[in-house]
C-alpha cells in the first residue's frame, strides 16, 4: 500500500547526532517536493544524555509530530529501551551496531554506522549513512537524495567536491547495506511540490524574520532556554545604524532597557521563557501603567521556577495575562504554527505601537525548535500601523482625557514625565481618587483598539466546538479533521489572540454548550479565562512535557462529546 | 514641572539636601543648552524611587524629559534610551538605597560597557521616604528604625566601589555648593562613558549630618569633606586610590579615564564588521 507520510524517531545520546540525522531526513524530504515537520527534545545539559528527535515526512501539508513511530533509530540499547512502546507493530528498527547489539526483537537491523561512514573517508557522514537506508524503506528514489547533498554542501570551497562524494557515498552504502535485510515499509506516495517558494526554519526563527518585517529596531535579552536562539541571531542580524541587539545581564535589565527604548521611540522585544518572565513582572507592570510600547516573547517551557528547561508545556498563560500586581491585563497573542510564529511577531509589534504599551507573545518549546517548511512570507502585504507620535508644541498634556493619545517622543517637543507611579496629565505623581480612575479606565480603554476579527470557525451550527490554543493547535486540528471524518458532532474554533478575544468569536463561543479546550497544564488555564468570560468551557489537560498525541485527542473529544450530548438530551 | 501643580503633594523637608542637588542639575542644563543649542527636550532625566527620584517633578523652567520608573531600575532604562537614541543627553537621578542597594546589580554591568549616560547620586545614607531605615552608607553602628540595636553590616564607600567597577569619571559632590557641583555634574555629561557624580545630600529629618560633613569649629568637629587637590591627576587610578584611603569624604574629579570609547562608539565601530541585510534576504538563508 502507498503512504502518505511516515515517522522517524532518532534517539540516543546528546552529541550523536540525534537532531542533525532528524533535520537532515527533513531538509532532504523538503528538496524532493515532501513536506517535513520535526519534534526535539533535550536533556538540559550539552553533551550526553539521552535525547531524541522526531522527524515526519508527508506528501501533506503537515499538523503534529505524529502519534505512531514508522522507524525508530536507535543509537544506544537505552534509547530502544525507553521507544520500542511508541514504534508501530510492523514499525522497522535501525539501530546502530557500531554502538550495541539489538537481541529477540525481529524488527531491528544492525547498521554499522560509523564504519560505513569511516570506509566514506568523512566521519562525518554517518548521518547521510542512516538517511540513505531510511530512504530505501520508503522507496524514496536515491536522486532526491543526492541533489540535496549537492544543494547543500556546494559552498564554492576547496573541499567540496570530496565532501560530496562522500556525503553520496554514504548514502548509498546505508542504502545497499539495508537492502540486504529485506526490510520494507512500503511506497511512499510521490511527492506533490507545494506551490511558490517555501522556507525551511524553526518557530523562533520565524519570529525573528516576523519582528524585522514587522521594523524591530531594539533587542535586548539575556540566555534562557528555549528561548536563546532568538538572542543569538538578533545579536547577528539586527545590526546597522539606528538598531540595538545586546545580551543584557539579567531579565531585569532586558525589561527596563525595552522601557527605556520604547519611551524613546523604538520598536522594541525581548524573548525569554518561564524564570525570566517572572523576573520580567515589575517592569511589564510599568509599562502598562506608563503607556510604554515593547513585546516580551515568552517561549513557554515546563514550569515552576526552572522546571523543565527544555520540555513543553503550555501553563504561562495566567502569568502572561496577568504579569504584574495592580489592575493590570495584558495583550496576549499565542501562535499556533511556525508560520504563525512569523505572522503572530509581526502583529504582536503592531499591537504594542497601536496601543501604546506592552504585548505578550507566547509560544513554546514544541514549536521554538520545530522545523518545518512554510510558504514564504509575501512582505509586499505586510503592513504595520506606525505609532501616533505627538508633533504639537511643549507643555502637552500627554495622558489627557480616557483615551489613547499621540506620545511624544524625546528629542522632539511635548516633553513629559512617564511615570510607574499614578499620575496626572502631565505624568506627575498624584494620589487624587478622580485620577485614578481617569488612569485606569484610560488604560483598559485602549486595549479595544486591539479587537481583531479574524478567527477560524468550522461547523459553526454545532453546540459543542474543540478549541485549542497556542502550539496545541497542530494535533488538535488533526484530530479535529479525523473527529469530522467520524462525523462527531463538534466544531472547531481557533484564533492566536488570547486577549483581547475576537469580539464575534466571543460572542460565538458563548452560544455553545461546551467549548473543549486543550492545554498542556494542569489547571486548565484557558478554559478558566474562558469561563470568567461567560463561556462554558472544559479542559483537556496533560502535563507530562510532551505535546498532545493525535490518537488521545480524538477519543478525549468523542467522550466529552458524547456525554455532554446525553446530558442535552435528557435536559 | 514648570510651574506649581496643585494635584502634585510631594515636598521635600525643608533644608534637604535634594534641593541643591536639583538646583545644580538646572544650571548644568541650562548651561548646555547655552552651549550647544539643543533644545532642553534633548535631555532626558530617568529617576529612581525614594525622596530623590522625585527630582524629575521638582524641576523649574523649561521641562526636560523625564521616566520616573521603578525601585532600582534607573540604568537599565537609562541604558534603552541611550542606546535607542545615543543623540540624547540622558541622566539618571537616584539615591543611595535605589543606587546601591535593590539597584546595585546594574553599575557593574554600565561600567563595563561604558555606557554615555552621567548619573547624579543623592547620598543622605539613609531611606527617606520610607522613614529612616538604614542603607548601604549608613554608619556601622548607627541606630536607625530598621537596625535599633546599631547597625551590624558594614558600611559602603560609593567611591571605592565605583572605581573597583571600573566606572571611568567618578567625581564626589556636595549639595550646599550648587555651582561647584554643577561644573562637575557638566563634565560627567560631557564625559563619553560612564560618569558618577555621588554627591552628600544630608536628610535633615531622618540623618542630619550637614555637621558633620561640614564641621563645626565651635565645637572642635573636623569637616569630613575636603577638597581634592588640584594637582591631582585624575587619569590616575592608583592615585585616585590613595585618596580614597585618606578618610573623609573628598570633593572634586577623583578618576577620570577618556582612554575607553564609550559604548555607543563601540556600537558603532561594530557595524565595519556587521553588515545589515533586508529581510528578504535574511529570509533567503531558509530557502530551499
Amino acid at each position: 500500500m502507498e503512504m502518505r507520510d511516515f515517522v522517524v524517531r532518532f534517539a540516543g545520546e546528546g552529541g550523536q547526532g540525534v537532531v542533525t540525522s532528524a533535520e537532515g531526513l527533513a531538509q532532504t524530504s523538503t528538496q524532493a517536493g515532501y513536506h517535513a515537520l520535526t519534534f526535539a527534545t533535550f536533556p538540559s545539559q550539552i553533551l550526553g544524555g539521552p535525547t531524541w528527535t522526531q522527524a515526519r515526512i508527508s506528501v501533506d501539508h503537515l499538523l503534529s509530530p505524529g502519534d505512531d513511530v514508522d522507524v525508530l533509530v536507535a543509537f544506544n540499547q537505552e534509547a530502544y529501551d525507553t521507544h520500542k512502546e511508541d514504534l508501530r507493530p510492523d514499525g522497522v528498527i535501525i539501530f546502530n551496531s557500531n554502538e550495541f547489539e539489538l537481541e529477540g526483537d525481529p524488527r531491528g537491523f544492525g547498521l554499522p554506522v560509523e564504519d560505513l561512514a569511516r570506509a566514506t573517508g568523512n566521519n562525518r557522514a554517518a548521518n547521510m549513512v542512516i538517511i540513505g537506508a531510511l530512504a530505501h524503506l520508503v522507496h524514496m528514489p536515491q536522486e532526491f537524495l543526492e541533489e540535496f547533498v549537492i544543494a547543500r554542501f556546494t559552498r564554492g570551497r576547496a573541499g567540496d567536491d570530496e565532501i560530496i562524494r562522500s556525503n553520496i557515498q554514504a548514502l548509498t552504502s546505508g542504502r545497499e547495506h539495508i537492502a540486504e535485510s529485506g526490510l520494507d515499509l512500503g511506497d511512499l506516495a510521490p511527492a506533490v511540490r507545494p506551490d511558490g517558494q517555501q522556507l525551511m526554519l524553526k518557530g523562533n526563527e520565524a519570529i525573528c524574520l516576523g519582528s524585522l518585517a514587522a521594523g524591530l529596531e531594539v533587542y535586548a535579552g539575556y540566555p534562557i532556554s528555549p528561548a536563546t536562539t532568538i538572542l543569538l541571531w538578533m545579536e547577528r542580524n539586527l545590526v546597522g545604524p539606528g538598531k540595538f541587539a545586546y545580551q543584557v545581564s539579567s531579565e531585569i535589565e532586558s525589561i527596563t532597557t525595552l522601557l527605556g527604548a520604547g519611551f524613546a521611540g523604538k520598536k522594541a522585544m525581548t524573548a525569554t521563557a518561564g524564570p525570566g518572565f517572572s523576573l520580567m513582572s515589575e517592569g511589564l507592570g510599568l509599562g502598562w501603567i506608563a503607556e510604554i510600547p515593547l513585546v516580551v516573547v515568552n517561549v513557554q517551557r515546563g514550569g515552576p521556577a526552572t522546571g523543565l528547561p527544555t520540555k513543553t508545556e503550555q501553563s504561562d498563560l495566567m502569568a502572561c495575562m496577568y504579569p504584574a500586581h495592580g489592575d493590570v491585563k495584558m495583550p496576549v497573542i499565542a501562535v499556533g504554527t511556525v508560520e504563525e510564529c512569523f505572522f503572530g511577531a509581526i502583529k504582536a509589534i503592531e499591537w504594542a505601537e497601536r496601543y501604546q504599551g506592552p504585548v505578550v507573545l507566547m509560544t513554546e518549546m514544541s514549536l521554538a525548535e520545530r522545523v518545518q517548511n512554510i510558504p514564504r512570507p509575501d512582505l509586499s502585504k505586510v503592513q504595520v500601523d506606525a505609532r501616533k507620535v505627538y508633533t504639537g508644541d511643549n507643555g502637552y498634556r500627554r495622558y489627557a482625557g480616557f483615551e489613547l493619545s499621540p506620545m511624544p517622543i524625546p528629542g522632539g517637543p511635548g516633553a513629559y514625565m512617564a511615570n510607574g507611579s499614578e499620575h496626572d496629565d502631565f505624568g506627575d505623581t498624584t494620589h487624587l481618587p478622580a485620577r485614578h480612575v481617569q488612569m485606569t479606565e484610560r488604560r483598559f480603554s485602549k486595549i479595544k483598539l486591539l479587537e481583531e476579527d479574524d478567527y477560524e470557525i468550522d461547523r459553526p451550527e454545532e453546540a459543542i466546538v474543540f478549541m485549542p490554543w497556542g502550539g496545541s493547535k497542530g494535533p488538535a486540528l488533526e484530530a479535529y479533521n479525523i473527529l469530522k471524518e467520524k462525523s462527531v458532532p463538534v466544531g472547531w474554533c481557533y484564533t492566536m489572540y488570547l486577549n483581547p478575544l475576537p469580539p464575534k468569536l466571543l460572542e460565538e463561543l458563548k452560544q455553545k454548550e461546551l467549548v473543549i479546550v486543550p492545554e498542556l497544564n494542569y489547571q486548565g488555564q484557558f478554559a478558566s479565562i474562558l469561563r470568567s468570560q461567560g463561556v462554558k468551557a472544559e479542559a483537556i489537560t496533560q502535563y507530562t512535557g510532551l505535546p498532545f498525541k493525535v490518537r488521545d485527542l480524538v477519543n478525549r473529544v468523542t467522550e466529552m462529546t458524547n456525554s455532554r450530548r446525553k446530558e442535552m438530551v435528557k435536559a | 514641572m514648570s510651574k506649581k501643580n496643585p494635584e502634585y503633594d510631594f515636598k521635600w523637608c525643608p533644608g534637604c539636601g535634594d534641593f541643591g542637588v536639583r538646583r545644580a542639575i538646572e544650571f548644568a542644563m541650562i548651561d548646555r543648552l547655552e552651549e550647544t543649542g539643543l533644545p532642553m527636550e534633548n535631555n532626558v532625566v530617568i529617576a529612581g524611587i525614594g525622596c530623590s527620584g522625585n527630582l524629575v517633578h521638582l524641576m523649574e523652567g523649561n521641562q526636560p524629559y523625564g521616566f520616573h520608573g521603578i525601585h532600582g531600575r534607573s540604568l537599565p532604562i537609562a541604558f534603552g534610551t541611550k542606546m535607542a537614541r545615543p543623540d540624547l543627553n540622558v541622566m539618571v537621578v537616584a539615591g543611595d538605597g535605589d543606587f546601591l542597594s535593590i539597584g546595585g546589580e546594574h553599575i557593574g554591568p554600565q561600567a563595563a560597557r561604558n555606557l554615555n549616560i552621567c548619573a547624579v547620586i543623592m547620598d543622605n545614607g539613609v531611606y527617606g521616604l520610607t522613614k529612616g531605615q538604614s542603607s548601604p552608607t549608613t554608619k556601622l553602628g548607627e541606630i536607625t528604625s530598621s537596625t535599633p540595636y546599631g547597625k551590624i553590616e558594614a558600611d559602603l564607600n560609593p567611591l571605592e566601589l565605583y572605581l573597583t567597577l571600573g566606572v571611568s569619571f567618578i567625581a564626589s559632590g556636595f549639595s550646599s555648593q550648587p555651582r561647584p557641583l554643577a561644573e562637575l555634574i557638566t563634565q560627567g555629561m560631557e564625559h563619553a562613558g560612564f560618569s558618577i557624580v555621588h554627591v552628600q545630600s544630608p536628610c535633615t529629618t531622618y540623618n542630619d549630618t550637614f555637621e558633620q560633613l561640614k564641621g563645626n569649629v565651635k565645637k572642635g568637629i573636623e569637616p569630613m569633606l575636603w577638597n581634592i587637590p588640584e594637582d591631582h591627576d585624575a587619569s590616575d587610578k592608583a592615585a585616585a586610590h590613595d585618596l580614597l584611603q585618606q578618610g573623609g569624604i573628598p570633593v572634586g574629579v577623583l578618576y577620570n579615564d577618556e582612554s575607553r570609547p564609550s559604548l555607543d562608539q563601540q556600537v558603532e565601530q561594530m557595524w565595519e564588521k556587521a553588515r545589515p541585510q533586508s529581510v528578504e534576504a535574511l529570509m533567503d538563508a531558509f530557502k530551499f
